[in-house]
């Protein structure tokens, strides 16, 4: 039932709305994972971005496709718990790694089945459209399971559409651009760091009109 | 199929397909003979055309409402591309929304040829509206400049351009139905493809090479000549004009289609981009494939309602 309302969700109204309000343009499209298990790794900028991501992929996908997002955050009340476990379709972790129980196995648990993982390693969407810093989970979960691809994707345009603090959404054309995946590279320090590069590479690809 | 084509806007359409099959066998040809870069840029336009034409003759065939509907779409998208591309404020940004807004209404005074608010909707009560606003939001740092951009922007891609749908609600009026708006449209989407296909050909004397370095006066003027051509020859079936002023509009047609071409690429140039955006394949982006109508819509417009306004139903 949840699966049916998950469907009718992204096709009746996200898929429709999007499509108009920012007409997304997905450079590259070839890159995305075609099967899981696998990691996108995506800049954030907006609530939009996991939508616009979400419906880059064909309906089938959607029971595959599991953003990874603040239990903090996103289950602070029930119905919205709801939503985003159910409609949504998240994976929900516990920031900060308090020691203990292992924070990534949800999303170990989530690769071992052979779903596709959303992950916004700058943590918040904090300032719309400038790159922060990425958060490091991403390297353990990569280092947890070597041979899971992880994809890079940046995103451009959603931060103006609808950013942080707004719930007015203002139309704009938004860019994608997929990149090529690769694999741990044996240790933390120079995993983030590629990432980071490619990340800023795929950005370069983009004309960029930012906030004045 | 007779009672099909036994009004001219049908036989005209007909007439398109037909240019649209023909130009769809020389791209098939091109590919299987002389494969390369400009065969593959021939075929993914045409691939284009079809859509657009498929899309556009559809909307006018349905009913007045659909292709008002429709004409304000391509209003939407097009302010869409272009606040996507411009510097724009974080300030402004709900401004921005309320610019939006401005197109239903303008389309409606359209649809419903209320002229008086049609021309002052935005030209007066928005260009007033909008500077107040951006006022009361408090940034004062580039002030001049959003209201300049802004206002430049709702000018071509709303006002200019919703004067396809007033073309619209004059001919439904006067019995010619979407004629005239089919004789504007297609004329102006004609006199680009034969100014490109002149240039190509022939071209040697840039006109303006800072700005569109391909425009080219041979183009311009075997442009100019073959749509002063179509037109004498489409107009009378299409409008209430006679051959002769149907062939000054197709004069008119072509200068500022033309106009309005290097203004958008002034506007591009400025903002270091090629196209305006992807969305049509081999064409860039919905502004790019509208810059000759942003000036050519009006101009016809208030050209044949100036001479024809009072003109009698057939």
């Amino acid at each position: 039932m949840t699966g049916f309302l998950r469907c009718a969700f992204f096709l009746l109204i996200v898929r429709p709305l999007l499509t108009l309000m920012l007409g997304a343009h997905v450079r590259r499209r070839d890159l995305l994972p075609a099967t899981g298990p696998a990691i996108i790794v995506a800049n954030h900028n907006s609530h939009l971005d996991t939508l616009t991501i979400l419906s880059m992929f064909r309906l089938g996908d959607l029971p595959r496709l599991r953003p990874v997002a603040a239990a903090d955050y996103f289950l602070r009340s029930r119905l919205g718990a709801w939503f985003a476990l159910n409609i949504i379709g998240i994976i929900p972790i516990v920031r900060g790694g308090r020691g203990g129980a292992n924070v990534l196995g949800p999303c170990e648990e989530a690769l071992d089945r052979g779903d596709i993982l959303i992950l916004f390693p700058e943590g918040s969407r904090g300032e719309p459209e400038v790159l922060a810093d990425f958060k490091r989970g991403v390297a353990h979960l990569a280092r947890a399971r070597p041979e899971v691809p992880v994809h890079p994707l940046f995103l451009y345009g959603l931060g103006k559409a609808l950013p942080k603090d707004s719930f007015l959404l203002v139309p704009f054309n938004c860019d994608i651009v997929a990149g090529e995946a690769f694999r741990w590279t044996g240790e933390v320090d120079g995993f983030m760091a590629l990432l980071q590069a490619r990340m800023a590479g795929l950005a370069t690809q983009i004309h960029r009109s930012p906030w004045e | 199929m007779s009672s099909f084509l036994a009004t001219p806007l049908h036989a005209a359409i007909a007439i398109i397909y037909g240019l649209l099959i023909l130009a769809t066998v020389i791209a098939l040809l091109l590919r299987r003979f002389s494969p390369g870069e400009v065969a593959t840029e021939l075929w993914k336009r045409t691939t284009s055309w079809w859509w657009m034409i498929g899309v556009f003759t559809f909307a006018i065939l349905t009913s007045p409402v659909v292709s008002t509907v429709f004409l304000g779409l391509i209003s939407f998208l097009a302010l869409k591309e272009y606040l996507s591309l411009v510097p724009t404020r974080r300030a402004d940004r709900s401004v921005l929304l309320w610019a939006y807004l401005a197109i239903p209404p303008q389309f409606y005074f359209a649809h419903t040829e209320n002229f008086g608010f049609f021309m002052v909707w935005i030209p007066v009560w928005m260009f007033l509206f909008l500077p107040a606003r951006i006022t009361l939001g408090g940034v004062t740092e580039g002030y001049l400049r959003a209201v300049g951009i802004l206002s430049w922007g709702l000018m071509m891609t709303v006002f200019a351009l919703s004067h396809t749908a007033m073309l619209l609600a004059f001919g439904t009026a006067r019995g010619y139905g979407a004629g005239p708006l089919l004789f504007l449209v297609a004329l102006t989407q004609f006199n680009d493809v034969a100014q490109f296909t002149w240039g190509k050909l022939f071209g040697r004397h840039k006109i303006v090479p800072t700005v569109s370095p391909k425009k080219t006066w041979e183009g311009f003027l075997g442009g100019f000549f073959s749509t002063v051509m179509a037109a004498a020859f489409a107009g009378p079936f299409l409008s209430p004009m006679d051959m002769r002023w149907s062939a000054l509009s197709g004069a008119i047609i072509a200068i500022a289609g033309f106009l309005g071409d290097i203004t958008l690429s002034a506007t591009k140039r400025d903002l270091g981009v090629k196209d305006a955006s992807n969305l049509i394949p081999g064409h860039g982006g919905i502004l790019d494939r509208v810059d000759s109508l942003i000036y050519a819509a009006p101009v016809f417009f208030h050209f044949i309602n100036y001479f024809f306004g009072g003109h009698p139903a057939p």
